[in-house]
């Protein structure tokens, strides 16, 4: 371990020496391209490493890493309430959907069902943090790919959809709302007409963004028929999500494998384009966003009435077992694999998180792209740090 | 600058500089996690807007920048390059610390694989508490930079040996 100051330096010498190496014997043959760590396309921390022919891309790595907080190991030692708040901070966009698969797994092991107004309140926050993370992905994408200003109309809107969590969990970012057993508390009064009104303004943005972005010749021109992933190849891969449904695999946990959230009793659709390119990544996950406030639309019109939490013990203890929930998060499947031991804190938690997936597949769709086609694709592919590095 | 190396600035000109850094800074963001969303919300969206500050986002590389925003969880595999790039600005040059994985390790405070507090490798000159901090608690922050470089004394902060980086 370091202690001084001097030994401190030395050994951040080394590392950054250590990082220069790597990318200098990387160079033996034609230019390499180092992109990121720190670059406003990668979302955060991710390098890219790409070997060029011209303009040309021969060969790219992702090398992640950057931005691992260790959760895994984190959660053997917190206390079940504990990881909420963790696993909050894995996908920061859409934080509520990914308490949800965790406590849905500690509640499985438990034999815990949360009452039915506490799902539907459940759904409605996930619901809401999906809108939350994709209406930035519709302003970012069109960023990417050189125009400015949609980002402000997402940031503008996106403030909205905040507020209305926050109203009810009392967090923008980080809800740490969600119980074993159900929710921490109802929702405010007026709470519901509100939220209405901010599905009227989200779908405004959505035409908005259709017309602005969407329509855009130079948008069409930079992103049609560029990083085409095939379903076979998509699935192969792993993709989820907005990226398996551009490819046209229909494909959707929330209607094929829902666990304890109430989408059965709504009425809505599941989108999927079959180009596979990027332009249909951001068409799907523009539709979803729409198909986001029809979902939402009924299910407020229908929240019942009734307790928000079921009876669980003050300490709370997951008898021995094993369990695996997934749920369809913004970025695609997240899931939570828990084992425990009857302890205070989980004896192992796997995550598996969409975004680690969907990145793999860039070795095999950078190569041969153009170098202002790296961006466009990572962009479409819509990953967040947190959620590839955990 | 031959007036500030020689230590006799006259006050009231230390008062006009100053008040001309402070309104005309240009901030490099370095977004890592959590907070950079809020860093961003803080510099693009038009509710928050950093620049009726007069502090400009985006410059194109670290070596326009006046301050540093280092916003979110710094690993130990980050570190170096967050160092690095800290190295490459011009001097005067300011940190503001935003969020408490910045501050101080935050939530990861017994990870493995995270550094407990950028402090470790650079000065910083504010913290911006919080998990992550309202986009307002970083303007707050950043106000209180432009208090501190208001008060500073110029032939103060220049005298001593110039930092080398080899």
């Amino acid at each position: 371990m370091v202690t001084t100051e001097s030994e401190q330096m030395a050994y951040i010498a080394a590392q950054a020496a250590d990082a220069r190496v790597n990318v200098e014997v990387e160079t033996d043959e034609g230019m390499t391209l180092n992109l990121g760590p720190q670059h406003p396309a990668t979302h955060g921390t991710l390098r890219i490493v790409a070997k060029l022919d011209g303009e040309k891309v021969v060969a790219a790595e992702p090398i992640m890493g950057y931005m691992h907080r260790g959760y895994e190991k984190l959660t053997e030692v917190r206390t079940y309430p504990q990881v909420t708040t963790l696993v909050n901070r894995i996908d920061w966009l859409g934080s509520f959907a990914n308490e949800v698969p965790f406590i849905l797994a500690a509640e499985q092991l438990m034999e815990v069902e949360a009452p039915p107004r506490a799902q539907w309140i459940r759904t409605v926050l996930f619901e809401l943090s999906r809108i939350a993370n994709i209406s930035l992905f519709l302003g970012d994408m069109a960023v990417q790919v050189g125009a400015t200003t949609p980002v402000f109309y997402a940031f503008r809107d996106r403030e909205f959809v905040l507020n209305q969590i926050e109203r009810v969990t009392g967090g923008r970012f980080h809800p740490n709302f969600d119980r074993i057993g159900g929710l921490k508390d109802d929702l405010p009064k007026g709470w519901i007409e509100e939220t209405g009104t901010v599905i009227g303004k989200m779908r405004d943005f959505c035409d908005e963004m259709e017309e602005l972005v969407l329509g855009n010749e130079i948008f069409q021109a930079r992103t049609r028929g560029i990083g085409v992933i095939p379903p076979e190849v998509a699935l192969s891969y792993g993709l989820s999500g907005a990226n398996l449904r551009g490819s046209g695999v229909d494909w959707d946990i929330r209607r094929d494998a829902n666990v304890g959230l109430v989408y059965d009793e709504v009425d809505w659709k599941v989108w999927t384009h079959p180009d596979g390119d990027s332009f249909s990544r951001f068409w799907v996950r523009l539709q979803e966003t729409r198909e986001a406030c029809n979902i939402l639309e009924q299910l407020l019109g229908g929240i019942p009435a009734g307790p928000i939490m079921a009876k669980v013990p003050r300490i709370i203890k997951v008898p021995a077992g094993e369990a695996y929930v997934a749920t369809e998060n913004p970025l695609g499947e997240m899931g939570f694999y828990l084992v425990s031991q009857g302890d205070l804190t989980p004896f192992r938690v796997k995550i598996r998180s969409a975004s680690f997936s969907n990145m793999s597949i860039t070795p095999w769709l950078l190569k041969g792209v153009f170098v202002p086609d790296i961006i466009s694709i990572l962009a479409s592919l819509y990953f967040i740090l947190g959620d590839i590095d955990r | 600058m031959g007036l500030v190396e020689s230590g006799k600035i006259p006050k009231p000109l230390t008062k006009l500089l100053n008040m001309s850094r402070r309104y005309s800074m240009w901030v490099y963001q370095w977004g890592l996690a959590c907070c950079a969303i809020e860093m961003g919300a803080a510099f693009a969206s038009p509710r928050y807007d950093v620049m009726r500050l007069g502090v400009i986002p985006l410059p194109a590389s670290p070596r326009q920048a006046d301050f540093l925003v280092v916003s979110g969880t710094v690993t130990d595999k980050m570190a170096p390059a967050v160092r690095r790039l800290w190295e490459q600005m011009p001097d005067p040059k300011y940190v503001i610390s935003m969020g408490s994985c910045a501050n101080c390790g935050g939530p990861y405070w017994d990870s493995y694989s995270v550094t407990k507090g950028v402090d470790q490798i650079i000065p910083v000159d504010v913290y911006v508490p919080g998990c992550p901090p309202r986009p307002e608690a970083l303007l707050e922050g950043i106000v209180l930079l432009q208090e501190r470089i208001m008060n500073e004394d110029m032939a103060e902060r220049w005298k001593g040996d110039p930092i080398v980086v080899e």
